[in-house]
């Protein structure tokens, strides 16, 4: 297998195992990390593409994701802390208000 | 030596994608949090390995330092704060597990299918460009994508802190 397609394999992988984690974890902390897996498997295949064009566009654009990562982690955090202060559990189950 | 070291790229390159899947794995299939973010620190690695040996360092660095030093640090910390007896932690999976990982399969099936006719076999010898290349074309090219982050940033920092505020308030009345 060409050294490309095994890296874009890997980056499809790792987005799918993210998406599996995302639906099947009972942990919202748990999910928010297989969300970072999904990521990490786009920011591969950006990379990957920006290293087969030789252009430097892939490399900018995982950049801006690295920040947007970032910003994504410092707003979900404190709403899970919160979420875990009035329910007492990580349980995404139990966080049923907006039911109606 | 350098033929040697040369020679070497190509089945590190191998060795550290598998790692990084066989942590990716494991992502999804450990128990307890801290494990869970131990394996996907080690993915991040491996996956600033691969970014190095293709020759991005700069992204390698950037992973290694800001989702390895900075997001999951933040996560490892939050793991910490939290009670270790939460019922949550006790079911792994919701009842979704088989449903999730049909689904999964057939997302997969479809990427691949998807990508699988992107890359030609005609990429013979891809270019290399380093971080001259990269933050040249960065701040003349795309400046207003880089100032349009940090209102981002700021957006985020504003945010975080309404969220602690609201609740504490709550708390109190």
């Amino acid at each position: 297998m060409d050294k490309a397609q095994m890296l874009l394999s890997l980056a499809v992988a790792m987005f799918a195992i993210g998406m599996v984690g995302v639906i099947i974890r009972r942990n919202v902390l748990v999910m928010l990390m297989c969300m970072e897996l999904m990521l990490n498997g786009v920011n591969l295949s950006l990379v990957t593409f920006a290293h087969q064009s030789g252009t430097t566009v892939g490399a900018v654009l995982v950049f801006l994701i690295f920040v947007v990562a970032t910003a994504e982690i410092a707003i979900a955090i404190p709403i899970v802390l919160m979420l875990v202060r009035r329910k007492h559990t990580l349980d995404p189950d139990v966080y049923t208000d907006l039911k109606g | 030596m350098n033929e040697f070291l040369g020679n070497l790229e190509t089945p590190l390159l191998y060795i550290f994608a598998f790692c990084a899947l066989v942590g990716s794995i494991l992502v999804v299939a450990l128990r307890q949090p801290m494990r869970v973010a131990m394996a996907l620190i080690s993915t991040m690695i491996f996956l600033g390995g691969v970014y190095g040996l293709l020759g991005v360092h700069f992204i390698a660095a950037f992973q290694v330092l800001i989702y390895v030093g900075a997001v999951m640090v933040f996560m490892v910390y939050v793991i910490m704060l939290l009670d270790p007896r939460d019922p949550a932690l006790k079911g792994r999976f919701s009842p979704l597990v088989v449903p999730g990982i049909v689904g999964g399969v057939v997302l997969l099936l479809a990427l691949v299918h998807a990508v699988n006719g992107l890359l030609g076999s005609g990429t013979s010898t891809p270019a290399r460009f380093g971080l001259k290349e990269f933050s040249v074309s960065f701040l003349n090219e795309y400046w207003l994508h880089f100032e349009l982050t940090s209102v981002l940033l700021l957006a985020a920092v504003v945010a975080a802190l309404a969220v602690i505020k609201g609740a504490t308030r709550r708390d109190r009345g």
